[in-house]
C-alpha cells in the first residue's frame, strides 16, 4: 500500500477514481461525475484513462474548500457495476478500521 | 505535579483563541489547505485516512486527575470514545473533526493541556521517565529540566522552523526508561567528581529509514549551562543541517555525515563563541520551577503492611504484584504500572470510561497523579502499599490489570494502516493476534522480559528497531509484508536490531514470532538469560537457522 502521498506521476492501470477528506470534519469523500464530493464510494467519477484521470483530479483539487488532499486510488468494478475499493488502504477509508474498536473493559 | 503560572495560562489561552480564528478562516475558504497545513500542524492536528488526528501533549508524562478526566471529556464529547497513548507521551485522538477542535483544545486549555510542540519541524515534547520524583535512586527529578527547557523552546524562533523535528528526552535514573539514545538530543543526570549535577550530551540518536544510536558528544554539562549548550547544538544544526531533502534533514544524518567529533567540534566552538547570552540558568531560577512541582506529603508507612502479607495468598494478586508494580523511593509506597496491553486489545488505547475511572483510583490512591510512559501503559506513582489489594480489585475489573508488562504481550505498535495515511501496512491486527498467541501468563512468564515493537512503515513510530523483536510492515506488490528484526534494545545498552530473514505475509507473522520464542527457549542457557542476551550471546544465526529452515 504504497502512500498516495508518494504519488508523483499519473499513470493508471486500471478504473480509478479520485479521493480526500472533507474539510470540516475530515470525513473519506469521493469527488462525483457532478463535480461535488460524496461520502458512498459507489457515487464516485470513474475514470479508466490517465487523461481522464488527470482531469478528474485538477478539478478536485481546484475544490480546496470542499476537500483536502485529493489523490487517485483504484477501483474494482463488479458485475452490476458495482464499485469496490482497489486496495487495502480504500478498503478500510471506505468500511472503517479492520479491527475492534471497542477496548476491552 | 507542576502548577502552570499566569505567563503558561495566557499563552494557552491565546493559542487556542488564534486557532479559533485560524480555523474559521479555513472553514470559510480565506485560507488554503497549503496556507494552514503548518498552522494546523503547530496545534497537534494531522490529516489522517479517516479523519483528523489530534495529538495533545502530555508532557514529561505526567497528568493530573482533573487533566486525565478532560482527556476523557475529549474523547467522548469530540471523539469516539477512546484515546491512543503514543510512544512519546502524547495521547492521540483518531476521529476528531476541524470545525469541532477549537471547541476540544479551549475544553484542554482550562486544565492547562496543550498541543503545542507535538507536530511541525520544531522542538517537539520533551520526554522524561514515567517513573521521574519516585524512582529509587534518581540522581533528582528529571522534569524540573524538562520543564526548563519546555519553557526556553516553546515557541522560541531558533526552535520553531527547524529542517526537520526535533526530540529530546532526559533520563537521571541508572536504567534507562526515556529511551533517551533514540532522540536526537537524550540527556542523562549525573553527577561529576565534585559532586555537581550536570549532563551527559548524547546528539544524534534516531529511528525512521535511517536508524542511528546517540553518541555522547560531551560527557559532562552543567546543569546551569544546559540551555546554551542545547542552543549551541541547535545552531549548528540550523546551520548545518539540510533542507532540501526531507529524509536527510534530521539531525542524526548531519551527526553521521560529519563524524561525531568534528561535530563535538562545531558545537563547542559555537558554544565558546555565543559567550553569556542569558541563558545560563542560576541557582534561583531552577529552583523557581523546582518549587512548582509538588510533592505528596507522604505517610511514615511499614515496608511490609499486614494487608499485603495477607493478599499474597491470591495467586491472581500475587502475579500482578510481581509483574506491574515496582520499587518506589519512599518505604511503604509503590509505583504501579497499568497495562493498557489487554489480551486481544489495541496497544496503548484507553476508552473515556477507563480514563475517568483512573482518574478516580489516581484520586483515592495515587494522590491525584498518573504517568504516561513510552511504552504506552500508565502508572501510578505514589501508591501506599496497604493500598494495593483494592487497587489491583478495581483495575482488573476496569481490564488494566493485565500482569504482562514488560513480557511478551506488552507491545509497543504504532496505529499502522488502519488509521495512518502514512503507513504501509497494518500494526495493531497483528499485535492482536500475537497477545492471543501468548495469552497464557505462565507461558509469558516463563519467556521472561521480551519487547515486541511493531511499525507500519519506515518512520518507525513503533520503534521497531530497537525492538528485542522488531517488525516493519513493508509492501510487496499491494500485499502487507512484515520485516522482522531480532537483538534490539533501546534502554541504556540501546542497539537496532539485525535483519533474521525474508519478509513474511501477513498471515505468517505471528508464526514466525511464535517460531523466533521457542528457538530462544531452546537455545538460552538459563531461564535468567533474557531474549536480548540470548541474541546478543549466540547472534542471529542460531535463531535464523531454527526459524527459516522449514520456510
Amino acid at each position: 500500500m504504497t502512500s498516495p502521498l508518494e504519488q508523483k506521476k499519473i499513470r493508471i492501470t486500471g478504473p480509478s477514481m479520485v479521493t480526500a477528506n472533507r474539510t470540516w470534519d475530515g470525513a473519506v469523500v469521493y469527488r462525483t461525475a457532478k463535480q461535488g464530493w460524496s461520502t458512498e464510494l459507489s457515487d464516485s467519477a470513474i475514470v479508466t484513462t490517465s487523461d481522464e484521470a488527470r482531469a478528474l483530479l485538477a478539478e478536485a483539487t481546484a475544490d480546496d474548500v470542499g476537500a483536502v488532499g485529493p489523490y487517485i486510488a483504484p477501483v474494482e468494478l463488479k458485475d452490476g457495476g458495482k464499485v469496490k475499493p482497489g486496495n487495502l488502504r480504500e478498503h478500510i477509508r471506505a468500511k472503517g478500521v479492520t479491527i475492534d474498536l471497542q477496548v476491552p473493559a | 505535579m507542576y502548577a502552570y503560572d499566569e505567563l503558561d495560562r495566557t499563552l494557552i489561552n491565546e493559542r487556542v483563541s488564534e486557532f479559533r480564528d485560524q480555523v474559521k478562516r479555513r472553514l470559510s475558504g480565506e485560507l488554503t489547505e497549503d496556507e494552514f497545513k503548518i498552522l494546523r500542524l503547530q496545534n497537534g492536528v494531522y490529516l489522517q485516512l479517516h479523519a483528523y488526528m489530534f495529538r495533545v501533549a502530555i508532557p514529561y508524562g505526567t497528568l493530573s486527575s482533573k487533566q486525565l478526566r478532560r482527556l476523557a471529556h475529549v474523547a467522548r464529547r469530540y471523539d469516539r470514545g477512546y484515546g491512543h497513548f503514543t510512544t512519546r507521551q502524547n495521547i492521540q485522538f483518531n476521529w476528531i473533526k476541524l470545525a469541532e477542535l477549537p471547541d476540544a483544545l479551549s475544553d484542554l486549555a482550562e486544565v492547562g493541556i496543550h498541543a503545542m510542540q507535538t507536530s511541525g519541524n520544531n522542538m517537539r515534547n520533551v520526554t522524561s521517565d514515567q517513573w521521574a520524583g519516585v524512582a529509587p535512586g534518581e540522581i533528582e527529578d528529571p522534569r524540573i529540566w524538562s520543564e526548563l527547557i519546555r519553557q526556553h523552546t516553546t515557541l522560541h524562533p531558533e526552535f520553531s522552523f527547524l529542517p526537520r523535528k526535533f526530540k529530546i528526552a532526559i533520563t537521571a535514573a541508572e536504567h534507562d526508561r526515556a529511551a533517551i539514545k533514540i532522540h536526537d538530543i537524550g540527556l542523562r543526570l549525573h553527577k561529576n567528581a565534585d559532586g555537581e549535577t550536570g549532563f551527559e550530551v548524547l546528539v544524534g540518536g534516531g529511528l525512521g529509514r535511517t536508524p542511528f544510536i546517540a553518541k555522547t558528544i560531551k560527557p559532562f554539562v552543567s546543569g546551569r549551562d544546559i540551555l546554551s549548550y542545547i542552543e549551541a547544538i541547535l545552531r549548528v544544526y540550523n546551520q548545518y543541517g539540510r533542507r532540501d531533502n526531507i529524509y536527510k534533514a534530521r539531525i542524526k544524518i548531519l551527526v553521521h555525515e560529519l563524524g561525531i567529533e568534528k561535530f563535538a567540534k562545531e558545537v563547542e566552538e559555537e558554544w565558546k563563541a555565543m559567550g553569556d547570552v542569558g541563558l545560563t540558568l542560576d541557582h534561583a531560577a531552577i529552583e523557581e520551577v523546582r518549587s512548582r512541582f509538588s510533592y505528596p506529603a507522604y505517610e511514615k508507612l511499614p515496608h511490609m503492611p499486614d494487608e499485603l502479607k495477607q493478599a499474597a495468598h491470591d495467586p491472581l494478586f500475587e502475579r500482578w504484584r510481581k509483574n506491574s508494580v515496582s520499587a518506589h523511593k519512599v518505604q511503604g509506597y509503590s509505583i504501579v504500572t497499568l497495562s493498557l496491553k489487554p489480551v486481544g486489545g489495541p496497544p496503548g488505547d484507553a476508552t473515556a470510561e477507563q480514563m475517568d475511572a483512573v482518574a478516580d483510583l489516581a484520586d483515592k490512591y495515587s494522590f491525584g497523579e498518573i504517568r504516561v510512559g513510552h511504552e504506552q501503559n500508565l502508572a501510578l506513582p505514589h501508591v501506599a502499599k496497604r493500598d494495593l489489594p483494592p487497587l489491583f480489585k478495581a483495575l482488573d475489573r476496569l481490564g488494566l490489570a493485565t500482569p504482562n508488562v514488560n513480557l511478551v504481550t506488552d507491545i509497543i505498535a504504532c496505529p499502522g494502516l488502519d488509521y495512518c495515511s502514512l503507513a504501509n501496512a497494518r500494526s495493531i491486527p497483528i499485535a492482536q493476534e500475537l497477545t492471543r498467541r501468548f495469552a497464557n501468563h505462565d507461558t509469558a512468564d516463563l519467556i521472561g522480559r521480551l519487547h515486541i515493537n511493531i511499525s507500519g512503515c519506515i518512520n518507525a513510530c513503533g520503534h521497531h528497531h530497537v525492538g528485542h523483536i522488531g517488525i516493519l510492515g513493508v509492501e510487496k506488490n499491494g500485499e502487507e509484508f512484515y520485516q522482522i528484526t531480532i537483538g534490539g534494545r533501546a534502554d541504556e545498552n540501546a542497539q537496532l536490531g539485525t535483519l533474521i530473514g525474508p519478509a513474511v505475509p501477513y498471515a505468517e507473522v505471528a508464526d514466525v514470532i511464535e517460531d523466533i520464542v521457542e528457538a530462544y527457549l531452546a537455545l538460552r542457557d538459563r531461564p535468567e538469560e533474557l531474549f536480548v542476551d540470548t541474541v546478543k550471546r549466540l547472534g542471529v544465526e542460531p535463531i535464523r537457522e531454527r526459524v527459516y529452515a522449514t520456510r
